[in-house]
């Protein structure tokens, strides 16, 4: 067993980091910059662990955890998103008095869980790398702790993230009961359309699981959460999460489930329906920014789950890339929104954006880059992810699906135009001071390079997803 | 040839429109300006050369550029015939004009509007070059994006719902072409035309792929009932945005109907042509009824444009020789003769802040440089003989006589009517009697605005008296589509 240790080793790194800087952190005072500097140090180093270790398939501990190279992808995608995540926020965190030393930790966390969940192999290994990340999520939601709206929303989402969980759990426990086994590939031998019990064991699980990449009809905590969380745990929200909780969604629609393909796929094609519906529909009337990009991220969601409704590897693979483009548009959306400070404050209002072109000409820009690319403009980024998702879905003839999700990106381009209309054909009414956050323009700057330039090299992303399948 | 000579013509206004973007003055704009005009007609003289150096007699594709995009997948493909030099041509000619116009009329963020004419004119180019689905849909949607912001942040009180209405209607036929171009790659394996040319699409997906690339391409054309964001989008749009939206966006479609629909869906073309001759006549006499009752000048000319775009998809459904080069001669003429208007409106609104017809009157005791000016283009619009915009009509309506009496009647009946509406506008406009004072005080025009008009006059009267360098070079082009088409249906 000790030989198996070193396939585990960004695992072991990241959680032997975390206790050294959770002891350094209690005893050092004002230890802040301290911790978050390491925290992105380890970060960085575990990416580094990663990219050099093998991505050969290798399953270990009673084939219970499994390294390879869709998992790799995966947490590299995890630990980049979180490393800008956490340094465009750092000046927001600071400023806000959100500043203790907890907060890159529980981070690295919750990074920790979600490393156990795209690895998992096993039910029990999944729901507790599951569980790991949803409690350090709950402590991020209401780390503003004296403020009501902050805390109202971690409230919220524990509550309904345990019902979920409960959900899955009972799920979970299905499938052992029927199945006989919680290892993936064992259960993927033994499920069969004749095995009615573990057909309503996967309902539970898809429940579960669409609860946490907030997917219509459980998505009713995002935009509360959303809003409520200080913006900085926003941002971590709309993302990270949503990777994890879309490679867990791939992963079991790939091994345990793969054999009842067709019962799982009309649940996962009304899912997706009904949050691009959604989507498109709720986001329209919003104000609040952060509400508005709580709706949008529903509707992504809907696209990269029609990538996964197709239940063919080219539609994992959209979908994968889906939310691998998806991760750097709002990244960028969330640092233009720290960058949005006027005497200390952070606006948040759509209307604060009123005509910002004149006095900001390059944010707006950005903003331009950003809305166009969320509402899949060609020639920028987000198109490319729509287009891989319906040329998926379009192969395996499902034309419903496709031209309903072509029409809600009509009706979605309706409310990223009322914002591009704010910045640009309105009355300039506030000037920001954006001069000083340098960390979050160069988050904005290399999300906005990336969207703009995807077009260059579109088959980069391509083919490193495709290679995550080739085996 | 291995320079990329297509790249090169598609790229170059974008990368001035970067050093434009680098570029810094306080007080005046004359280096972004200068440096807009001097790329633009880089690009012109770059295109005359390419049109010289286009091998007319054959109807191959030259100049091609294949680059792999995505792998195994879509390849980055350019090429140019004799159809789309001229419209490449057109797009070129016409941006230094908006450039020049825009010296006089746009008093605000001049920077920012140069960068969105010329990113503008590199997703033209890049449609009519392309000869790969997925490329056409990549340049066809990008315009959108400086389109919205020009009508936006230069047009009119109403510029909001203009923009927003000419986006979603734009994309919404958009997102069905989509739809239809993945379906095709699903059905013959790729998307490259030249390719799928050769391949016969099977007959029960004809119908109902050739019925969303319409739906594209009708909202851009406009078709008459979709047409209704042209008038919102040309009154709020600033002169040269509608010159621009008026002289090249509208040929898209044209240019998408005889590249795209009718090769790849011989079948449907055949099987629709009573829809698209229906639709054709309601927008010839219904809109030139509309534009009859007109009060606004650019309103007025923005339904005349829907008119006389009946004419072209009457022309290019007819799928006769004289039809379809009619057609593309409708089209070239329509660019250069809407241009000139929106452009004389534009000279006027910028003298006295109204495009209100009443507001003028007698023009031409006081502007006489310019009167004469706008008489010869609306004489053109009206398709007076002499003038390019006769002999479009005329081949169209030729060509629909072969193929229906009834039509060919109606559609003459709306040329009557487009020599009543023009005719009229231009008395109350040019002649008659002065209603407003502030007339009197009004400068004529000066150099540059003669410059603009003058080139566009001379080519409009050469054009009408000598469309053979038109002629010869989409002669061989359009001889070769109608005979693939021939063969595709005779050959089920």
């Amino acid at each position: 067993m000790i030989n198996n240790l070193d396939i585990m080793l960004p695992e072991i790194f990241l959680s032997l980091s975390i206790f050294t800087i959770l002891m350094a952190g209690v005893f050092i005072k004002k230890s802040f910059n301290i911790i978050f500097n390491f925290s992105s140090i380890i970060i960085i180093t575990t990416i580094a662990i990663i990219l050099s270790s093998s991505h050969n398939e290798i399953k270990i501990f009673s084939d219970s955890f499994t390294r390879d190279a869709f998992s790799n992808y995966f947490k590299v995608l995890i630990l980049l998103s979180s490393l800008f995540v956490l340094n465009s926020s750092k000046n927001f965190i600071v400023e806000n008095k959100l500043d203790k030393f907890e907060y890159p930790i529980i981070i690295l966390l919750s990074i920790l869980g979600m490393f156990f969940m795209v690895s998992a192999n096993d039910l029990i290994l999944f729901y507790l790398g599951l569980e790991l990340q949803s409690l350090s999520l709950y402590i991020l939601a209401s780390i503003d702790r004296d403020n009501l709206r902050s805390t109202e929303s971690g409230i919220k989402y524990f509550v309904l993230s345990a019902l979920s969980s409960g959900l899955l759990l009972y799920g979970c426990s299905l499938l052992y009961g029927f199945t006989g086994s919680t290892n993936f590939d064992y259960i993927s031998d033994q499920l069969t359309k004749e095995n009615t019990g573990a057909v309503f064991a996967m309902v539970f699980i898809l429940v579960g699981l669409a609860f946490k990449v907030s997917a219509v009809p459980f998505h009713m905590w995002t935009p509360d959460v959303y809003e409520g969380a200080p913006t900085s745990i926003t941002s971590y929200f709309a993302v990270v999460p949503k990777v994890a909780g879309l490679a867990l969604l791939i992963k079991f629609m790939f091994i345990p489930f793969s054999n009842i393909l067709l019962e799982w796929q009309t649940i996962i094609i009304f899912i997706s329906i009904a949050s691009m519906i959604l989507g498109a529909v709720a986001a329209m009337v919003q104000k609040n920014f952060k509400r508005l990009l709580a709706y949008s991220s529903i509707g992504h969601i809907g696209y990269a789950l029609a990538g996964v409704a197709t239940g063919a590897i080219s539609g994992y693979q959209s979908a994968i890339v889906y939310i691998s483009i998806y991760v750097v548009m709002n990244i960028g959306a969330f640092s233009c929104l720290y960058l949005l400070k006027k005497d200390g404050q952070y606006k948040e209002n759509i209307s604060d954006l009123s005509g910002i072109s004149k006095k900001h000409p390059l944010l707006a820009i950005s903003f331009l880059i950003i809305l166009f690319s969320l509402a899949g403009v060609p020639p920028l980024g987000g198109f490319f992810a729509k287009f891989y998702v319906f040329v998926a879905v379009l192969e395996k003839e499902m034309y419903t699906l496709a031209i309903i999700g072509l029409l809600t990106t009509v009706m979605s381009a309706f409310y990223y135009l009322k914002i591009i209309k704010t910045i640009y054909f309105d009355d300039n009414i506030i000037t920001f001071d954006t001069g000083k956050n340098k960390n979050a323009q160069a988050s904005v700057f290399a999300s906005c390079t990336i969207l703009l330039t995807f077009f260059l090299y579109p088959s980069i992303l391509n083919n490193l997803v495709i290679s995550l399948f080739s085996n | 040839m291995n320079f990329p000579i297509l790249s090169t013509l598609i790229f170059l206004p974008l990368i001035s429109s970067f050093f434009i973007f680098l570029s810094k003055d306080k007080t005046n704009n004359y280096s972004s300006i200068y440096i807009s005009l001097f790329s633009s007609i880089a690009t012109f003289l770059l295109s005359l050369f390419l049109w010289y150096s286009l091998d007319v007699k054959t109807s191959e594709f030259q100049f091609v550029e294949e680059k792999s995009w995505i792998n195994n997948f879509i390849k980055f493909k350019l090429g140019i015939d004799g159809i789309s030099i001229l419209f490449i041509v057109l797009t070129t000619f016409i941006t230094p004009i908006c450039i020049v116009s825009c010296i006089n009329s746009i008093k605000t963020r001049v920077k920012e509007f140069l960068i969105a004419i010329l990113i503008l004119e590199t997703f033209m180019i890049g449609v009519f070059c392309s000869l790969d689905l997925v490329i056409f849909y990549l340049f066809f949607e990008a315009g959108l994006i400086p389109m919205f912001l020009i009508i936006g942040v230069w047009g009119g009180p109403r510029r909001v719902y203009s923009a927003f209405k000419f986006f979603l209607f734009t994309l919404l036929g958009s997102v069905l072409m989509l739809v239809a171009i993945i379906m095709i790659y699903w059905l013959t394996g790729t998307t490259d035309i030249t390719q799928i040319y050769e391949i016969t699409i099977p007959k029960e997906y004809q119908n109902i792929l050739w019925l969303a690339f319409l739906s594209s391409f009708a909202v851009k054309m406009p078709m008459w009932p979709v047409h209704t964001w042209l008038p919102d989008a040309h009154v709020e749009a600033p002169t040269a945005g509608s010159v621009i939206l008026a002289a090249i966006l509208l040929k898209m479609a044209g240019y998408g109907f005889l590249r795209f629909s009718i090769p790849m869906f011989p079948i449907a073309s055949e099987f629709f042509t009573p829809l698209i001759f229906t639709l054709s006549i309601i927008a010839i006499i219904y809109t030139s009824l509309v534009a009859l009752m007109q009060d606004d000048m650019k309103k007025l000319i923005a339904y005349s444009s829907v008119a006389h775009m009946g004419y072209v998809t009457l022309g290019i459904f007819t799928l006769t020789k004289q039809g379809i080069e009619g057609s593309i001669y409708q089209m070239i003429s329509h660019g250069l003769i809407s241009a000139a208007l929106f452009l004389c409106v534009g000279v006027v609104y910028d003298r006295l802040h109204s495009r209100m017809i009443s507001a003028y009157g007698g023009l031409v005791n006081y502007l006489p440089k310019y009167s004469f000016l706008f008489l010869v283009f609306a004489l053109a619009a009206l398709g007076l003989p002499g003038t390019s915009g006769f002999l479009g009509e005329f081949l169209v309506l030729t060509g629909t006589f072969q193929k229906s009496y009834l039509a060919a009647m109606l559609a003459t009946f709306g040329v009557i009517l487009g020599a009543a509406y023009m005719l009229w506008m231009t008395k109350r406009v040019i002649f008659g009697t002065v209603n407003n004072s502030d007339i009197k005080n009004l400068k004529d025009i000066n150099k540059s605005e003669i410059l603009m008009l003058a080139t566009l006059a001379f080519f409009v009267i050469f054009f009408g008296f000598y469309p053979l360098p038109l002629m010869e070079t989409f002669n061989v082009s359009v001889n070769s589509l109608i005979d693939n088409y021939q063969i595709a249906l005779n050959g089920n």
